[in-house]
């Protein structure tokens, strides 16, 4: 992968910026030494690495806009950072690059369940959030599945999605809030505990901009009453395509299921071996949850099997309880576990039109072959969101770069038959040079258009997004590190 | 002006020396001074598969043909566009377009989100001419910037849309709708609160201190499959213990034109006045209310939409000191009138209208 050579007038003037950041911060919130930078080297798409400048850790707003304002004017690129739990690079750092982190702003401001909104710093983990309104019969309904460990700032960055999106949407849905801070400096409250927005939806643009924009320091997100229970049921199907055929079908007969999972004979089998949740030996995998009373759950759960009794499933397995649920969703949550004892594995995260399912399952298939790499299925089937997940072997010379191009085959896929490179992991750097397959020149000009206004300088995590070549009038002429 | 194709509509543009009026089916009663281009002649659903729950359609096309095609299907636009042709005194049939570049949202965004939560993709002519596409037909998308939700509600000041994909939902088998009368609103935005922070799935929540026969009236609905529906009624009856007079009504039709009374602010059709739209946290409605000098008003999303009948020369902003939010003039002196905003998000605005419309051609002043 490429990346830009860093700026030589910035490496050189470190001792200099790392003084000026001290002025601003509190003792301990400037990190510089090589030692302890090398934690920030990467986030979770750990095969690129790189030491940052420096790492600016502050505990206040104003603290942010003090060190954003001194990057500003000296002219240092910045990477903004939550959790570090990004797939795609989003927080993957340049040697000449300040890290500014809001891990130590984890803080609840505001809990209103009468308005059903929640205010937090965004340092604080998406599982936490929860944590705060749960024992009031609330929840946060966006569910990555990093939730334990990833930061709200960076769900906004990407604009998380989850398992249950289906029925809850994804963190652009649940957010009605955000304190900005800008490249300048500024402070900028846009939106509010409010359900809609006065003027432009800057904080439409502002969710999912990957940290190019600015810093999301405070955020005011919508808390949704917990249901009355939830139970799923596990359809198993010698065919992928009757298996799509038969999420089509629960859609079309009006049951909203808060989420349907899908896995494949390879995933299956991975997991068994793994977690034992005693999936069958078949081809395709369904599992659909619906919430609500016992009854309501009973009911739904009725009518999913009845549709699915039509599309001879080789099992049929309905939960009846809480043990019953967690053996169901023990294999699905432990897939990525499970592939990942077999191999090391790259997860793609396209989503493509439901309808497209049967198609792309057969080209991926073929093109596992093609490229010798074998690849499991497992995704959100109600909202077309793929995980392929390829495997490969890191330790052998080649495979890493063999796996990229298949992964990059697959996506291409994705967008060939309608659907788009990223459903919840975004860009980053990972899948920055495919843009070009999704979106033509002028498509992408306007969007850097919009990073132009807020950050003239494009020194806000300046080489993720967009494809190098594209964006490098706009971040200066620099030469290319390969 | 009304270009056929797409490809027209960007020649339009690039060739235009003068500013434009853009107009969908002009039921927004809006006056922008401009050489008036309009949508309509971009008619048509271009893709619609009810089993992924997406529809695409042309940005001219009439809301009427896209919400019979979906009612063919069993499906809907959950979002509840109202029909604003009887508050702004308006003719014209409503466009998709139309919709999505006011936001327009019902009743029910209160629980399953706003027009712009549904909106999966773009297609819009930028300033310069070009046919810019943003988003896509599926759910989960995050790849490059979000310009489709920024686009909606931009009110065509920012391009001229020429498609819009929408994700749909199926319509339910029942609704049911539990009534409350006699409540003050303070009472009522109370009962609102408790029943949308239920886990029964409200997805309506109304109230008018002066409903149709005249006394005050709090409306909540509760929609799905009849089994579901009819437990839930209950359910929601024993969780709120309010002491109103309570009526259980789950007609079809009384339920329809119910909810077509709130989504389209039937309470001032015919009536004299300024039409105010207000946007702030449930809790804070009440209060504020009772500031403002008004002829009538209407509650909706729990209290977090309140509709205002004012004398012309009621200022509602003036009121709004200490609470969060905004205020939009709907009908009164001139045009549609927004809220001011704070000097850091005008320039932010300002910025963005400069790259998507350099030469100041669209909808000039509409949105400050």
């Amino acid at each position: 992968m490429e990346m830009p050579l860093p700026d030589q007038t910035v490496l050189a003037r470190k001792a200099e910026i790392v003084a000026l950041l001290r002025r601003v911060l509190p003792a301990g919130s400037v990190i510089d030494a090589p030692e302890e930078t090398y934690a920030y080297e990467c986030d979770a798409l750990t095969a690129y690495r790189c030491p940052p400048l420096a790492v600016v850790l502050p505990e206040t707003t104003e603290q942010v806009a003090a060190a954003l304002k001194i990057c500003h004017e000296q002219n240092v690129p910045v990477v903004p950072r939550g959790a570090g739990t990004s797939l795609a690079g989003g927080a993957m750092p340049t040697s000449d690059a300040v890290i500014i982190g809001i891990a130590k702003m984890n803080e609840v401001l505001e809990t209103d369940y009468d308005n059903r909104i929640i205010r937090v710093q965004t340092g604080r983990t998406n599982l936490s959030v929860t944590g705060a309104v749960e024992e009031n019969g609330f929840f946060y309904a966006p569910d990555p599945s990093s939730q334990l460990a990833c930061a709200i700032a960076g769900n906004i960055a990407m604009n998380s999605g989850g398992a249950h999106c289906l029925k809850y949407g994804v963190t652009t849905n649940n957010l009605l809030g955000a304190r900005l801070v800008t490249i300048e400096g500024d402070i900028i409250d846009v939106g509010g505990p409010y359900m809609d927005a006065g003027g432009l939806d800057l904080l439409a643009l502002i969710c999912g901009s990957e940290g190019q924009l600015g810093i999301v320091t405070e955020a005011t997100l919508r808390i949704l009453p917990k249901p009355e229970g939830a139970r799923p049921i596990l359809i198993g199907f010698d065919d992928n395509e009757v298996a799509g055929a038969c999420v089509s079908d629960v859609i079309k007969a009006g049951i909203l299921p808060v989420a349907i999972e899908f896995m494949d004979r390879i995933c299956i089998r991975a997991t068994e071996d793994f977690a034992g949740a005693g999936y069958p030996d078949c081809e395709a995998l369904l599992i659909v949850e619906v919430e609500g009373s016992d009854a309501e759950i009973d009911a739904q759960l009725e009518r999913i099997s009845e549709i699915a009794q039509k599309h001879n499933p080789v099992e049929l397995r309905q939960s009846q309880s809480a043990e019953e649920s967690a053996k169901i969703w023990l294999g699905r949550k432990s897939a990525f576990g499970a592939m990942g004892q077999i191999n090391d594995y790259m997860c793609l995260d396209g989503t493509i039109p439901v309808s497209q399912l049967p198609l792309v399952l057969r080209r991926i298939s073929e093109l596992s072959e093609e490229f010798g790499l074998k690849v499991g299925n497992v995704f959100h089937a109600g909202d077309g969101n793929m995980h392929p997940l390829i495997l490969f072997d890191a330790n052998k010379p080649g495979d890493l770069e063999k796996c990229e191009d298949l992964g990059a085959e697959i996506l291409k896929l994705c967008v060939s038959v309608g659907g788009c490179l990223t459903g919840e992991h975004g860009v980053g750097v990972e899948k920055r040079e495919l843009m070009t397959h999704q979106f033509s020149a002028d498509d992408l000009d306007i969007q850097m258009a919009v990073k132009d206004v807020f950050d003239e300088k494009w020194l806000l995590n300046p080489a993720k997004v967009f494809p190098l070549s594209v964006s490098a009038s706009r971040r200066g002429p620099q030469e290319v590190n390969r | 002006m009304i270009p056929k194709t797409e490809i027209e509509m960007a020649e339009t543009i690039r060739e235009a020396k003068s500013p434009i009026a853009l107009h969908g089916g002009g039921s927004r009663g809006l006056s922008v001074h401009g050489d008036p281009i309009k949508t309509t002649g971009l008619n048509g659903i271009t893709l619609y598969e009810p089993g992924s729950l997406t529809l695409v359609a042309q940005a001219g096309t009439p809301i009427l043909d896209i919400e019979a095609a979906l009612a063919a299907e069993g499906q809907r636009l959950a979002f509840e566009p109202m029909d604003s042709r009887g508050l702004t005194g308006s003719a014209g049939a409503s466009t998709i377009g139309g919709v999505v570049a006011a936001n327009n949202s019902g009743p029910r965004r209160v629980s399953v989100g706003a027009c712009r939560d549904f909106l999966l993709g773009v297609r819009f002519i930028d300033g310069m001419g070009r046919a810019i596409s943003n988003g896509g037909r599926v759910m989960k998308n995050v790849t490059g910037y979000d310009l489709a939700k920024l686009m909606a509600g931009s009110w065509g000041t920012l391009g001229v849309m020429t498609e819009v994909s929408l994700k749909v939902l199926p319509n339910p088998e029942m609704t049911g709708v539990l009534l409350l009368n006699g409540l003050d609103d303070q009472a009522a935005v109370a009962v609102m609160s408790k029943a949308l922070g239920s886990p029964f799935e409200v997805t309506g929540a109304a109230h008018a201190p002066v409903g149709v026969d005249g006394h005050p009236v709090t409306m909540l609905r509760l929609e799905g499959f009849e089994e579901s529906v009819t437990y839930r009624l209950d359910a929601l009856r024993q969780h709120l213990a309010s002491d109103a007079e309570q009526v259980i009504e789950t007609s079809p039709d009384r339920t329809t034109a119910g909810w077509k009374w709130v989504r389209d602010v039937e309470l001032f059709h015919g009536r004299k006045g300024n039409v105010w739209r207000v946007s702030v946290k449930p809790s804070d409605a009440p209060a504020l209310v009772s500031r403002i000098e008004n002829d009538a008003v209407l509650y909706d999303w729990g209290g977090g939409l309140i509709w205002l009948l004012c004398p012309e020369d009621e200022d509602v902003r003036s009121k709004m000191h200490g609470v969060q939010g905004h205020a939009t003039l709907v009908r009164g002196e001139g045009h549609l009138l927004f809220h001011p905003e704070p000097t850091a998000i005008v320039k932010l605005s300002q910025g963005l209208r400069a790259k998507f419309d350099p030469r100041g051609l669209f909808n000039q002043g509409l949105m400050g």
